[in-house]
């Protein structure tokens, strides 16, 4: 990093300020550090500093064996842990050219839209409390609480599912789960509601993120945005529509997209996400087939020799694992993930130069990062 | 003797004490009434309902290590808090609690005293406070409060001229600076200035929000982007002098409106006869009832509201409320020539 730069006027000479935010810091969710260059409170520049939760994951599953591994994705993105489950899983099954039971992939993909549901309300929660409204945050908890019951009685953990095998399902649904996530839809859509009455026509609320973090749809591909962030710039690439997994080809959802590409825009596509998602929830329950919920998968899983790539969309964005088997050990030979909050990070300078201080944070909001999977 | 010197000395004590007790009552309030809103029940453990919290938070922070930064500017530092809290204490030497009592058959005033200039001390006393936090963010020798400082005073030029702008209107209406004078026009005039000045009314609001660093206009603390902002490097008991002024200004806050807007301490329709038996209750009652309605206000804003960004509050503090002002002051005084 360089020395603060010194800028020579007519009758002062002024100081850039380098302001260290974080690692603990209230609003860099996690350990995220950011180094700014102030001149007055207006961003000159930034520059990401991470790793600060950095537990190796990659290196660790090399050693590990296939099922093992599991446990450790859901380590990375600790606030949507069944999608990196999912993710993992169908790369696996893809490598071993397994099918999947229909009733499993349906089940999956309720919990991946639960889970992104969960996802979301952390998001907004937290977003908003950056931005100062504090009230939504608790709402958002009290609806992930009851996801996080739903959770519980489908695989007894909250936060750390391991909630998924490969080739399906671990466990059986429990007898009424289906009417208890109906019931948490019927719910839902009335919280919803009631977060954008609190924020999407508040003045304040406009005030403080229209126009803040502009970014447009071809720049923001070129800097590896994926997810709601990339949507929001009305780039309509979502994983599940252009290449669906679980059962998303059977499902009917729109994808939404924003138009101006600010901080209001990417709210807009994930508060309208909520809604996606609780349509998929719905037809999906409602659909669960009969049958099976393992596949015929081996008793020792040895993959053949050779490497796939495998994406998923996670709630973050595209979340994607590339695994190479040698074909002769019971663990990957190399296991390398694309996670969605490290991409969509690596916007973050180009996002927060030119803005204030107090938009810094909101930006970080509006990326919706998690740092565990940022430095895994 | 006891007219000049034991009664307002006792007067003040009882002041001064009600305030701190009421400060600190206030911040349950604040904590409970937030959490009722975020459907949480907020404290529960101290005493039944949490009602003995604040005691709990006073001893908390009475014996909290009290840490001075090395770096630090320490006159300034110890001086902050100090400058901070002595301004929201004297300002309630002019605010009138109610109109006279008898007591131990002696004419006692509810309050400390009643200068012709009320008004001015009250505004003037009041934006010697921000200099506290301007201080404090100078004297931590620290990035964070600096940049908070540096807010505080951005704010206090943004809302402070719209304020006494404003204020003037209704001066303008009672034809005095005096507290009482204030309060007997809106006896004689049949009229809260509530009605007559609506405009200065929510002018008046706002700029108490960003007078008392409230939210949407708690910029300097910006928590969640200034990581506490001023009263980052404070601890212990200098810090809760900051805390205890901030809410101790907000009574005084909701205390100035009440006066000059919602008729002090007169009941509702004080001249009519009908209403009459309003006046069985103490006058000191109605003040604080009132009172007690912008004190909730507040808090449910807090509960309530985003934060501005300090750009936004000089535009709306330059380009919307001052503007205001000064057209409301301008029709209050053409209408008030006209008609008199």
């Amino acid at each position: 990093m360089q020395p603060p730069a010194v800028h020579h006027g007519a009758m002062f000479d002024t100081d850039e300020l380098v302001i260290n935010m974080g690692p603990q810091h209230p609003s860099t969710h996690g350990v995220l550090r950011v180094v700014l260059r102030l001149d007055g409170e207006k961003v000159v520049n930034a520059d990401v500093v991470i790793g600060y939760l950095h537990r190796g994951i990659e290196k660790l599953s090399e050693n590990r064996n296939w099922t093992q591994i599991i446990l450790l994705t859901d380590r990375m993105d600790y606030v949507a842990a069944a999608t990196s489950n999912v993710g993992y899983c169908e790369t696996v099954e893809k490598l071993l050219s397994l099918e999947v039971p229909r009733r499993a992939r349906y089940v999956r993909t309720i919990l991946c839209e639960l889970q992104r549901i969960a996802s979301h309300c952390l998001w907004i929660g937290t977003h908003a409390m950056d931005i100062g409204a504090m009230t939504v945050f608790l709402y958002a908890f009290r609806e992930r609480e009851l996801i996080l019951d739903l959770f519980e009685e489908y695989c007894g953990a909250r936060l750390t599912y391991n909630s998924m095998r490969i080739g399906g399902l671990p466990l059986e649904i429990p007898p009424g789960w289906d009417k208890k996530v109906l019931e948490f839809c019927k719910i839902m859509d009335s919280k919803i509601d009631e977060y954008e009455t609190l924020l999407t026509h508040n003045r304040i609320w406009l005030e403080r993120t229209k126009g803040v973090g502009v970014i447009g749809g071809p720049e923001a591909v070129a800097l590896g945005m994926c997810g709601p962030a990339l949507r929001g710039s009305g780039v309509p690439r979502d994983v599940r529509k252009d290449e669906p997994y679980a059962a998303y080809d059977e499902m009917e959802f729109d994808v939404p997209i924003g138009t101006a590409g600010d901080t209001y825009d990417r709210y807009l596509v994930r508060i309208e996400e909520f809604r996606q998602s609780l349509r998929i929830i719905r037809q999906a329950t409602q659909g669960i087939p009969e049958g099976p919920i393992v596949g015929k998968v081996p008793r020792l899983i040895k993959p053949p020799a050779g490497e796939t790539y495998h994406a998923i969309e996670s709630p973050k964005g595209e979340l994607g694992y590339f695994i190479v088997s040698d074909g002769k050990s019971t663990n990957p030979y190399r296991f390398r993930v694309r996670p969605p909050s490290f991409c969509n990070l690596q916007a973050l300078p180009r996002l927060v130069r030119g803005h204030l201080v107090a938009d810094v944070v909101a930006l970080i909001g509006s990326i919706d990062i998690v740092l565990g999977e940022v430095d895994r | 003797m006891v007219d000049t010197f034991v009664i307002p000395l006792l007067k003040i004590v009882i002041v001064l004490n009600a305030t701190l007790v009421g400060v600190t009552y206030m911040v349950l309030l604040e904590r409970k009434v937030i959490a009722w809103a975020q459907s949480r029940l907020g404290p529960m453990r101290v005493g039944p309902y949490g009602i003995l919290q604040p005691v709990a938070d006073a001893v908390k922070l009475m014996i909290k290590e009290d840490i001075t930064p090395v770096r630090a500017d320490k006159w300034l530092f110890t001086a902050a808090p100090i400058i901070s809290m002595v301004p929201a204490l004297i300002v309630y030497a002019v605010i009138p609690f109610g109109s006279e009592v008898s007591l131990f058959g002696r004419q006692v005033t509810l309050y400390i005293t009643d200068i012709n200039v009320g008004l001015l001390y009250v505004v003037s006393v009041a934006s010697v406070g921000v200099y506290g936090i301007i201080l404090a963010g100078y004297a931590s020798n620290s990035k964070y409060p600096l940049l908070a400082s540096l807010r505080a005073s951005a704010q206090l030029i943004s809302y402070e001229v719209a304020v006494t702008l404003t204020l003037v209107s209704v001066v303008v209406m009672a034809g005095s600076l005096s507290m009482v004078q204030i309060v007997n026009a809106q006896y004689n005039s049949h009229v809260w200035f509530v009605f007559a000045q609506p405009v200065a009314f929510v002018l008046v609001l706002i700029g108490g929000l960003a007078e008392t660093n409230r939210a949407p206009f708690d910029l300097p603390e910006a928590e969640q982007e200034l990581t506490g902002g001023f009263h980052t490097e404070y601890s212990g008991m200098r810090f809760a002098l900051f805390f205890l002024a901030e809410y101790a200004n907000m009574i005084v806050v909701s205390s100035v409106v009440t006066t000059l807007f919602l008729g002090g301490w007169l009941p509702p329709f004080p001249n009519v006869a009908a209403f009459g038996f309003l006046y069985y209750v103490p006058s000191w009652a109605w003040f604080l009832l009132k009172s007690f309605v912008f004190l909730y206000l507040f808090i449910w804003i807090r509960a309530t509201l985003p934060r501005y960004r300090y750009d936004q509050l000089m535009n709306l503090g330059w380009k919307v409320l001052i503007p205001i002002a000064i057209a409301n002051l301008v029709v209050t005084g053409i209408v008030r020539v006209l008609l008199l």
